[in-house]
């Protein structure tokens, strides 16, 4: 078994809004990522995908605040650490962020050299500008950027090219674990099929040791990822390999989800897509049983009564219903029955 | 076969040019269309091709550098504010952003009242808008009633995306430019936008442009496909023609961009 890079137990966090009222964002979630892997998290918005991932960066400023669990970066315990402290000595080098849109990331006042120097003296002072500019050149390089980028202002830069440059700002410090929220959520097809190979690239050069992923793509995720992970409100409702999550999913809302994929391949035209009709339940009252038994269609007076459990099936499959592995499936079959 | 269809909107030479001299940027280079009466034609382009210019160009909020379009067959007039208000009641749009489509200042009520005002509906009875206004909202599944008092920026994107299709609803307009009205909403709710678009166009028999940069989408939706490169038609067809059987290698690093799950996806080719 290969070194295990994350690992995550139990944790729970939540916001405190303006009114006191608890929003349990992350509930309850355990997962742990090995060296070399990519983990794919994927759920509609307000799920709770982009919170869980302050969340492993221990990014706790208010109004999200630690509420119980362990995150252990490579064997270090950073679970309840001073977020100050979090910055700096974890953030950069242990664990790093590619944030949604790295189009507001980047400073228009600053060149990207000046901005990598700052990133890399906030940890380690004593290095020269040369070794700067030589670390990062290498980086540009990994990352088929042109070195001229580097005396460049953001605004010079397209789209693609500026979500580039800031990978190459959160890898310059080799982390351990590169959590990448939605990166390519803004970017049309080419430029993201060229940020995607990049971050594999990394991953082969040795840049990053191992990755989150977190979109709502679902055929990104089945391209990029080795397991994937489902949320829906606040918890983890599947989990399994990307063939297995995509092909074979178990829970009735994971299931409503690959029913929405797109691609442009032959037979689409004739599949209805299936869309999940209702709302996500509003996380200020979470219901007592079952997040999802709202919206579902399989839903049984038990659902509604008391909280559902994560099923283990073993493996590392793992999904959150009342009803076994058979009967999801005999009613899948069903489903499908009565719609040919 | 195209000839037993009425024309509903066509445009010869169209051509836009940003800037002068050494910054001369040509966005729409001289393209000719025909978009028949009914039809769903997708617009496939990379971010820079030119594809919202051009549907600004078509709704009338830029100008026309070069070439004409007609719109039922005659010339397509709108140089006062008068007749452009007269053209917008046949021709509506839904835009990328919902988040920036709504005057933040007005209430969601007075943006659906705005819609039946401009319809012709100003003289009736209270009580009858409201009837219509429920109405718009129930089709796209959002009741009426939990919305009167709220702001749009009190909605999801999703919401918000499917209040403008009840704006549509109400309207009734010839045609829709959709441009881009799912990539910023997450891709569960996308099916149920599609959904609602396609049952909308069944229901008032409006014809649908739709810009997209997502060839996977444009293949679900549309009738026909127009693939447009730096500003160029570059290949046009029946959806099924253009997708499955590309011509143009632009339109096959097209397809072979989009991630697939069934097919290899091939990365060395970037």
């Amino acid at each position: 078994m290969s070194r295990v890079m994350l690992e995550v137990k139990d944790l729970t966090t939540k916001y405190i809004t303006r009114f006191q009222e608890d929003v349990y964002a992350v509930d309850h979630v355990s997962l742990k990522v090995e060296e070399g892997k990519t983990l794919g998290i994927s759920g509609e918005s307000g799920c709770g995908k982009s919170t869980l991932a302050l969340s492993l960066m221990g990014y706790y400023f208010a109004p999200l605040h630690y509420m119980s669990g362990e995150i252990i970066i490579d064997g270090r315990n950073i679970s309840g650490m001073d977020p100050d402290d979090v910055r700096k000595s974890i953030l950069g080098t242990e664990i790093s962020y590619i944030p949604q849109s790295a189009m507001n990331a980047l400073n228009p006042t600053q060149k990207i050299i000046h901005f990598i120097e700052d990133v890399i003296q906030a940890h380690d002072p004593y290095q020269t500008k040369k070794e700067i500019d030589e670390l990062a050149t290498g980086c540009c390089d990994v990352l088929g950027l042109p070195a001229e980028v580097l005396q460049k202002y953001p605004v010079e830069l397209s789209g693609g090219m500026k979500q580039r440059t800031v990978i190459a700002v959160s890898v310059i410090l080799f982390p351990k674990v590169l959590i990448a929220d939605e990166p390519t959520s803004a970017l049309d097809v080419t430029s993201q099929k060229m940020v995607i190979k990049m971050l594999r690239n990394l991953m082969e050069k040795g840049y990053i040791k191992s990755m989150i992923f977190i979109t709502h793509e679902l055929p990104l995720l089945y391209n990029v990822t080795d397991d994937i992970m489902v949320m829906y409100a606040g918890q983890i409702v599947e989990k399994g390999t990307a063939k297995e999550a995509v092909f074979d999913p178990l829970h009735p809302y994971s299931k409503g989800l690959m029913g929405s994929i797109i691609v442009p391949e032959k037979g689409l035209r004739d599949v209805k897509l299936t869309a999940i009709p209702g709302v996500p339940p509003n996380l200020k009252k979470p219901p007592a049983g079952c997040q999802f038994a709202e919206r579902c269609k399989f839903v049984r007076p038990e659902c509604k009564a008391a909280s559902v459990p994560l099923r283990d099936v073993g493996y590392g499959r793992a999904y959150r219903c009342i009803l076994s592995e058979k009967e999801l499936r005999d009613a899948y079959l069903r489903e499908a029955k009565k719609d040919a | 076969m195209p000839d037993e269809r009425k024309i509903c909107l066509s445009g010869s030479g169209l051509t836009r040019v940003f800037g002068f001299g050494r910054q001369k940027t040509v966005a729409v280079d001289h393209v000719d269309f025909n978009f028949y009466e009914g039809e769903l034609v997708s617009i496939v382009g990379e971010s820079g091709s030119g594809k919202t210019t051009l549907a600004k160009m078509l709704l009338g909020l830029i100008s026309i550098t070069e070439g004409d379009i007609y719109f039922q067959g005659k010339k397509r007039d709108i140089r006062t504010h008068k007749k452009k208000k007269e053209y917008w009641k046949s021709v509506q749009a839904i835009f990328q952003d919902p988040y920036s489509s709504y005057n933040i200042f007005n209430k969601i009520d007075a943006v659906l009242l705005d819609c039946i005002n401009m319809r012709g509906g100003r003289k009736l009875p209270y009580e009858k808008k409201v009837e219509l206004m429920a109405e718009a909202c129930s089709f796209v599944n959002l009741k009426f009633e939990e919305l009167t008092n709220k702001y749009p920026f009190e909605l999801s994107g999703g919401q918000m995306q499917r209040l403008m299709i009840a704006r549509i609803f109400l309207l009734n307009p010839k045609i829709l430019l959709a441009d881009e009205p799912t990539s910023m909403i997450d891709a569960c709710s996308r099916a149920t936008i599609l959904d609602m678009l396609m049952q909308l166009r069944k229901e008032i028999g409006m014809t649908v442009v739709f810009i997209t940069h997502d060839i996977g989408l444009a293949y679900y939706v549309s009738d026909s496909v127009y693939i447009m490169e730096h500003g160029k038609f570059v290949e046009s067809g029946s959806a099924d023609e253009v997708i499955l059987h590309p011509k143009e290698a632009y339109t096959q690093r097209l397809i072979s961009d989009v991630p697939k799950i069934y097919e290899e996806w091939d990365l060395s080719t970037v």
